[in-house]
């Protein structure tokens, strides 16, 4: 048994993540195997939604974690330890409309506020404050894309890879807001109480 | 447990004392106003701010500048009070949670801060916790590394942010965007990662040396059983405010968040007109007792079933 337990993401994140697995000499052949099973003991891997990750970690049910610095934002309440940037994942946090003349700004300046669809209410939220703009915020717990489509909204805020789904579905970006990658999380008292196994990891990660 | 830890108190010469669970928010600013201050704000009849306090080491300090003016320090108080704070929604955190500590008011360092470690540990043993931990840091170590490479107030500020939140992945870029020289940068980087046996406060940078000797100084105080529950902590800066020298927090490693908190608070008393070194810790009982039962369920950080904070 490993003395350190990882919390995993599946999704997006998860085959690059077992990648980056095997590269530390963690057994993935298991994990590739079984989509199913969740919890990878012999290993010290569990897995699960990239957005349950911070809550395993934080909790201590887990010692370290990855996932995606979206999530991160979006949970920045947390009490957890940001450990290094992983470098794969990469995705961009944006404000798309449909494309034409920008329906927000429009809504913006006859109503002097806008309907913004969101899985993410809170990195949206902080946004619209800072740049000072009335926002209506609607969560939504997926294909945000259909809200400006439909009338939902006049615009999302949403994550995008390559942009594929977004253009799929005749949007544009109007504003980028944050970039995000995945990051490997700690819990700050596996931190201090398994410094040298997590160092250990840290030194592997730092010199790939 | 309380009756347990009362003995430990009493024992080492430390009288319990009460205060109000309503002070002036005034009272409250005075002590450098921080993120975990006071949440809960009533009026009185007369338009006065009043809070609920959020600790019990800014009332104590009110109550040795006022009541206890002329005494013959050092003084010696310990307390099992509520205190109230913000809580995160639905997550079975208590607004009201009952804190045991002590406060040391009149006792410099090291020989103080060796003095409450040695209760602390003391209280901990009586409570029943068996493989628990002491973190130990310097608050102004890192702070006075960022002076020392000559870094602004303004950057400065954002980067004891990040470390704080311990977002190591800001710190690197704030410490990139600062333009220092590869060495200077790479010490900001690796100092707040350094944390473990006394190996730790070997082998250290000039700057760092004269908080290093603070540390070892309270180290060798140490009785044996007490110096090996210790592990130094370069990076742990306490986020309340009024913390001066040595700070500590106690981990156990059966319970994923810290069940206790302390240090140096040198500059505080002098706020409310009675300028005296003090140094103290507080103990979350809830958490302790949470700590205990993962305990002795066996439970381990990164094993089985956990208690959310």
């Amino acid at each position: 048994m490993s003395e350190l337990r990882i919390a995993v993401p599946r999704g997006a994140l998860f085959s690059q993540t077992l990648d980056l697995l095997d590269r530390l000499d963690i057994a993935t052949r298991e994990l590739r195997d079984n989509d199913r099973r969740l919890l990878f003991e012999d290993v010290g891997v569990i897995t699960m939604r990239p957005s349950d990750v911070p809550t395993y970690v934080e909790a201590g049910a887990a010692d370290l974690g990855i996932t995606g610095k979206d999530v991160l934002l979006e949970q920045a309440e947390r009490d957890l330890y940001e450990l290094i940037d992983l470098g794969y994942g990469h995705c961009t946090m944006v404000l798309a409309t449909v494309a034409g003349e920008d329906p927000a700004s429009e809504a913006l300046r006859r109503l002097g506020v806008m309907r913004i669809a969101t899985k993410y209410p809170r990195i949206a939220t902080r946004y619209f404050l800072e740049t000072g703009r009335q926002a209506e915020i609607v969560e939504v717990k997926g294909s945000v894309e259909l809200a400006p489509l439909t009338g939902l909204a006049e615009a999302i805020v949403d994550l995008t890879a390559t942009g594929a789904t977004l253009k799929e579905n005749g949007l544009v970006v109007r504003e980028e807001i944050a970039h995000s990658t995945a990051r490997l999380i700690a819990n700050p008292v596996s931190h201090k109480l398994k410094a040298p196994a997590i160092d250990a990891l840290l030194e592997r990660l730092n010199a790939m | 447990m309380t009756d347990r830890i009362r003995t430990v108190f009493q024992r080492a010469g430390y009288g319990e004392v009460y205060t109000p669970a309503l002070e002036y928010e005034t009272t409250f600013a005075r002590a450098n106003p921080t993120a975990s201050g006071p949440t809960y704000r009533v009026f009185d009849e007369l338009g006065n701010v009043l809070v609920l306090r959020s600790d019990m080491t800014i009332p104590i300090a009110r109550l040795v500048a006022t009541r206890y003016r002329d005494a013959e320090p050092p003084l010696r108080f310990c307390y099992f009070a509520h205190a109230y704070r913000s809580v995160r929604p639905q997550r079975g955190q208590s607004r009201e949670f009952l804190q045991a500590g002590i406060e040391l008011i009149g006792a410099t360092a090291p020989n103080g801060t060796a003095e409450v470690l040695t209760v602390l540990c003391n209280a901990l043993d009586a409570a029943g916790l068996q493989t628990y931990r002491i973190g130990l840091g310097d608050a102004s170590l890192y702070s006075e590394l960022l002076d020392r490479l000559g870094v602004d107030a303004d950057r400065r500020e954002r980067i004891l942010t990040e470390l704080a939140n311990g977002d190591f992945v800001g710190l690197q870029k704030e410490v990139d965007a600062l333009g220092l020289q590869t060495e200077d940068a790479e010490l900001l980087l690796r100092v707040p990662r350094r944390r473990g046996g006394p190996e730790v406060l070997q082998t250290l940078p000039a700057p760092l040396e004269a908080a290093a000797t603070g540390m070892r100084a309270v180290h060798d105080l140490l009785a044996p059983d007490v110096a090996g529950r210790i592990i130094f902590d370069l990076g742990l800066v306490r986020g309340l405010g009024y913390y001066t020298g040595a700070v500590f927090q106690v981990y156990d490693p059966a319970y994923g968040v810290p069940i206790g908190i302390g240090g140096r608070y040198d500059d505080l008393l002098g706020q409310f007109g009675r300028s005296l070194p003090a140094v103290g810790f507080a103990l979350n009982v809830e958490r302790l007792h949470i700590a205990l039962t993962s305990e002795e369920r066996g439970e381990e950080l990164g094993r089985g079933r956990r208690h959310l904070p």
